[in-house]
């Protein structure tokens, strides 16, 4: 293979061209009016699409790219630079993120038509697109995290995009807040990557790993010591739990379906919140050498698969449904990253893409239809009204189960078959965890899957009358969209085995060549290649297919057959139904264990730490007063307040840490 | 090449008196409304355009003083009119001039009452701001230090809200009592360093470690009162709700920062083996002020009073990094003041513009402003962000920086790492977001429900105006900090190196030295 130079010039226009459009329709959106608007970004981004797809191929050839722009910053020897590395592993990123991007412009003109918001939409959108770009494109932490926290950004504003619903202005703080607590972790994890590593470029730091950790460096904190390597890739990994809405952070992307559709299957579904999957893979060079972090990926990986599957067996909003499957899916890729089948989990991470984002816009199409309605039992039969959307949906929802030949079949059952082979030294329990929670996963999203579209297109119709006047198939400018993503859902499977080769063992000699790292010592797909069934056919014995099988047959039954069967069983169920109905209470309890403990302590702490101890306690009262009050004060301390009680702590855990510095 | 050198030019002392002279005429001469506001306007921008020879032709490459100038002064007591900026001062000399023509601008249609006096105050207070940043002796640094309590306590007091007497009293009272100690530390170095008031001097003299702390800790009560630091930093909410919008925004984006100034040009500096000593306290201080502070920001229902907490929640992290001894960290604090003098000032102008329609502050009695105002949710929006530290907005720069420097001055300076002290004030990346868009939703986001809402209209072009040096200051700095940082490089390493060399052996072998000496003498 010949080397391939890859032009500069085009790299920097992928994410360029966004960004332009962004800023045409979002400074000039006034002037533009609709039409200009769509077109100049959605243009824009078609080209990006082009040139991602040109700059896939020769890096498929063998090119690759990696070099600085420009400096960030310099401090010291503390320096950043912005650059890109280009490499397969970003490449089919690129190329996801600019082809579904483009789908769901195109789509957007028919969604979102008439919106007193129209050009800022497409502002937002393109300038999604390019902040995911520069997240996938760049060289370092920095440019990882410059992309990450934009995304974050657009994701707020799109989610509050209608503003006047009080419920997606709320959504939109808590997806905002919550991946700021993985953000959190992820900063620590920057902060300690450049203090251990003296650098923050991707290759430096991990051609220096491998030394790095035998050198055995360890972190202490009161007593718990843990490896300097383990502690980075879990620092890190917090952000990509909060990015990819995975259990405890995961409370924020079912929420954050009050955004418009088209940013449900752009940004929370198919790109955004992958990101955090990314993030492992790339930094597969670091995490291969912590079995610690891979397990803690694993482990929440499958309990978000498994967790969030349960919450969408009940669920009623046709959106919702699919942003639990979403949740629940991303945990498999975390599971495939966890046990080191980085490749797996990036092509599910692309299978998922494509048909996730059709059942979303296939569902926002329905939604449009049936004037603004998002709850299945107020839909079927809607098969007869439109037949594209119909046809495109059953091929996602194909896909999603894991049938055969479809795009999430290959994917999905390789994470699985992977899963099954990786044994984990320390923790001999995760695997067989993690094999357990995504077999029964993979029953519950087909019946979930199949009980949304038997609901939604078959069953007995329970539109009301007043939206079945409207009832139609959308237009085509909706329709094309559908159809070349379910293109994707049907062949992506097939293409990345066959073609791309992407589920090669050797990951070098394979698409992925040196973009994802494996070591030796555990690699399950080497594995698998050694030991698993063989031959084409070989599904036909796995245990995922016919659980798929299995789920969409008992969905049939269910709402296809005996339709009076759901009622009874969730009255049969009682507790556990409304259990999960009510997504195992996570919001209740963040609000009583965080939420209100907050506002409790921040109201204290204004008022007695500052209004009455150091206003009227130091400054007025004087000393004399100040004992007074502080009597009664330590007459309160037994209050059973929790925020009172934290106070304390806070309190506490500063006298502490003061009495440790000055004594050490 | 370089103006200064080539002239001779006095480009500080101007800096420094135009906007009096430039008061004095219009006190004298301009008569009307109307006319003082456009004599104010010229006079602030010429007051910019003579501070910016500073920037062009500063030289990057040296920590030691430049544009100095030395006229004696009081013979008697050896001060001197000496003036003279480094890399770090230089910034808040150009920030000052501009967030000046900022408030001029600012007040345009809202102050109606008094109109001369206030461009008056506001012009005597760009004087003595640029005069503390730029003195170079410390009779002269602190007169202006004190001189400026005068116009900064009128402003309040005569333009503020209901509650200014209380206000400005609280204000006053605090700073003075501070004040007073510097007063006496700086008297007391004046007797030890042999007589003489040059802060330069009281650089190189060697105080032995018992005068050290004690002058640090003088120092120490005057500067953190005016960061402020917890927990002396009860007047700033007041004083902010109370103050007039250019008022706050002069009190967030300048005055501030002359505290965390006078931590790096006192304490660090002449008196570093006392600095390295109360490292401990002020990490833990910080903290609290970066931890508390924003816990208490949560819960504020007035606007102005929420950014009050929130700025001191961000000199939290000023103070954390000026006390970390590494160039990160301490690039990262004078950063940190920079953006913050863009960030908080536009916050306070936001509000003011939306005080100026409903003439109220209280987060409950808005809600839904977008629908009315979309320009300004948008603008807002910008800001609030900015103050979230998102990455591409300047605050970012300045926390990652302090961040990094914690996070490595680990192993040198304590037994207990910085490591953890670094992941704590990490946590402001989650409370700052909880506290500023929990109000950006209360405030701008919803539908329009209340009729007073309803009333208000988007920005005027010269409101609009003076919010775009501020986002393109804080655009480029977050994105392209370079030019921001090449300024600081070699004036924050020889600070660094300042405070970091022990001044004890110095001081023992003087004392040593001293019979000698005597001996001599006789």
């Amino acid at each position: 293979m010949q080397e391939i130079t890859l032009n500069t010039a085009e790299l920097l226009a992928i994410p360029a061209l966004p960004l332009l459009g962004a800023l045409a329709a979002g400074l000039f959106g006034w002037a533009l009016k609709e039409k200009l608007s769509h077109i100049v970004t959605s243009g824009s981004v078609i080209l990006s699409a082009i040139l991602s797809v040109h700059v896939f191929i020769q890096v498929m050839n063998g090119a690759s790219f990696h070099g600085n722009f420009w400096t960030w910053m310099i401090a010291g020897d503390f320096v950043v630079p912005v650059g890109m590395l280009i490499d397969p592993l970003t490449t089919i990123m690129m190329m996801t993120v600019t082809i579904v991007s483009s789908c769901v412009h195109i789509y957007t003109i028919g969604y979102m038509h008439g919106d007193p918001g129209y050009p800022r939409f497409f502002a937002y959108i393109s300038a999604f697109t390019f902040s995911m770009l520069v997240l996938v494109m760049g060289n370092n932490f920095f440019t990882l995290f410059f992309g990450w926290e934009a995304v974050g950004l657009f994701s707020y504003l799109l989610i509050g995009f209608w503003y006047q619903r009080d419920t997606a202005n709320k959504a939109a703080m808590k997806a905002f807040i919550v991946n700021r607590i993985g953000d959190f972790g992820f900063a620590v994890g920057i902060l300690a990557v450049w203090y251990y590593f003296g650098s923050v470029e991707y290759k430096t730091v991990f051609a220096m790993t491998p030394d790095f950790v035998a050198q055995n460096v360890t972190l202490g904190f009161m007593g718990w010591e843990v490896t300097a390597i383990t502690f980075i890739c879990l620092a890190l990994f917090v952000g990509a739990m909060g990015k990819s809405g995975q259990v405890p952070l995961h409370v924020w992307l079912p929420d954050s379906m009050e955004g418009p559709t088209p940013i449900s299957a752009l940004i929370h579904a198919a790109t955004m919140v992958t990101a955090g999957v990314f993030m492992v893979a790339r930094l597969s060079p670091m995490f291969e050498f912590s079995e610690v972090a891979l397990a803690a990926v694993v482990i929440v990986g499958a309990t978000t698969a498994w967790m969030c599957a349960t919450i969408g067996l009940v669920q009623n909003d046709i959106k919702r449904v699919i942003a639990y499957s979403t949740c629940s899916q991303l945990g498999y890729m975390f599971v495939a990253c966890g046990v080191s089948a980085y490749s797996a989990g990036i092509f599910h991470l692309m299978t998922h893409a494509y048909f996730k984002a059709l059942l979303f816009l296939a569902a926002g199409s329905v939604i449009h239809a049936v004037m603004a309605e998002q709850d299945i039992r107020k839909m079927g039969q809607l098969r007869k009204y439109m037949p594209i959307t119909y046809i495109t949906m059953f091929l996602a929802a194909l896909a999603l189960s894991g049938v055969p030949p479809f795009a999430g079949f290959f994917s999905k059952d390789l994470i699985i078959e992977a899963t099954m082979m990786r044994e984990f030294t320390e923790f001999g329990w995760v695997g067989t965890f993690a094999t357990f929670a995504l077999l029964s996963g993979v029953f519950m999203t087909a019946f979930y899957t199949f009980r949304m579209f038997f609901l939604t297109f078959h069953n007995s119709d329970r539109v009301d009358a007043h939206a079945k006047a409207h009832l139609h198939e959308s237009p085509k400018v909706i329709t094309i969209p559908l159809m070349i993503l379910a293109i994707g859902a049907v062949i992506t499977g097939m293409w990345g085995v066959f073609v791309l080769d992407i589920a090669n063992p050797q990951i070098v000699e394979g698409y992925f060549r040196d973009a994802i790292f494996v070591t030796d010592a555990h690699n399950p797909l080497m594995i698998l290649a050694e030991h698993g069934p063989h031959g084409w056919y070989h599904f036909v014995f796995t245990a995922p297919f016919w659980l798929a099988i299995g789920g969409i047959g008992l969905a049939y039954v269910m709402y296809f057959r005996q339709t009076a069967m759901p009622a009874a069983i969730a009255r049969a169920a009682g507790p556990v139904y409304t259990f999960l109905l009510n997504k195992w209470y996570w919001d209740e309890l963040y609000d009583k264990i965080f939420v209100a403990p907050t506002r409790g302590l921040g109201t204290f702490l204004w008022q007695k730490g500052d209004l009455d101890m150091i206003d009227k306690g130091a400054i007025h009262g004087g000393i004399i007063d100040s004992i007074k009050s502080g009597a009664a004060r330590m007459r309160n301390m037994q209050t059973g307040m929790v925020f009172h009680y934290a106070f304390a702590m806070v309190v506490g855990v500063f006298g502490l840490l003061t009495y440790l510095m000055l004594s050490a | 090449m370089d103006l200064h050198n080539v002239l001779d030019f006095p480009i500080l002392s101007l800096s420094i008196f135009l906007p009096l002279a430039g008061a004095l005429v219009i006190w004298l001469f301009v008569r009307g409304d109307n006319a003082v506001r456009w004599a104010a306007l010229i006079v602030s921008i010429a007051s910019f355009v003579v501070t910016l020879p500073l920037a062009l032709s500063f030289d990057t490459s040296t920590s030691h003083m430049q544009f100095e100038e030395f006229h004696p002064w009081i013979t008697t007591f050896n001060i001197n009119y000496q003036l003279g900026v480094d890399g770090i001062s230089m910034p808040f000399i150009l920030l000052t001039s501009l967030l000046t023509i900022i408030c001029i601008v600012s007040a345009w249609q809202c102050i109606t009452s008094r109109v001369k006096e206030y461009m008056i105050a506001f012009l005597v207070l760009e004087t003595t701001l640029i005069g503390v940043f730029a003195a170079m002796d410390a009779v002269l640094f602190y007169f202006f230090w004190e001189a400026l309590l005068i116009p900064m306590y009128l402003i309040i007091g005569i333009w503020g809200g209901k509650n200014r007497v209380y206000a400005t009293l609280k204000f006053f009272l605090y700073t003075l009592a501070g004040s007073v100690l510097m007063l006496v530390a700086l008297l007391a170095m004046y007797f030890e360093a042999g007589k003489t008031f040059s802060m330069l001097a009281f650089m190189d003299y060697p105080f032995d470690f018992t005068w050290q702390i004690w002058i640090f800790i003088a120092f120490f009560i005057a500067f953190a009162v005016k960061v402020p630091m917890w927990p002396v930093h009860t007047w700033l909410p007041d004083a902010h709700t109370e103050a007039p919008t250019a008022g706050s925004v002069i009190l967030a984006g300048i005055l501030l920062k002359m505290g965390a100034y006078g931590f790096l040009r006192f304490s660090l500096p002449m008196l570093p083996d006392a600095s390295q000593y109360f490292v401990p306290f002020m990490v833990a201080f910080s903290l609290i002020a970066i931890v508390y502070i924003s816990l208490v920001a949560l819960m504020q229902t007035d606007m102005k009073r929420l950014i009050a907490y929130s700025s001191i929640a961000h000199m939290g992290f000023v103070t954390l990094g000026t006390f970390m001894f590494t160039q990160a960290a301490l690039e990262g604090a004078v950063i940190g003041m920079i953006s913050h003098g863009f960030v908080a000032a536009a916050l306070f102008l936001c509000v003011g513009v939306m005080y100026d329609r409903l003439h109220t502050r209280e987060i409950g009695d808005y809600g839904g402003v977008v629908n009315v105002m979309p320009v300004f949710a948008a603008v807002f929006l910008f800001f609030c962000m900015a103050n979230v530290a998102l990455p591409g907005a300047s605050a970012f720069v300045g926390e990652i920086m302090v961040l990094i420097g914690t996070f490595e001055a680990n192993p040198v300076y304590m037994g207990m790492s910085t490591k953890w002290v670094a992941i704590a004030a990490t946590t402001s990346v989650v409370l700052s977001a909880c506290y500023t868009l929990w109000m950006y939703k209360r405030v701008v986001m919803g539908d329009l429900v209340k009729d007073s809402v309803k009333t208000m209209k988007d920005m005027t072009v010269r409101e609009f105006g003076f919010f775009v040096p501020l986002m393109v200051l804080t655009l480029w700095m977050g994105l392209y900090p370079l030019p921001f940082l090449d300024f600081l490089h070699v004036s924050v390493a020889h600070l660094i190196e300042q405070a970091t060399t022990s001044k004890l052996d110095a001081a023992a072998a003087l004392v040593q030295a001293l019979p000698v000496i005597d001996a001599a003498h006789h």
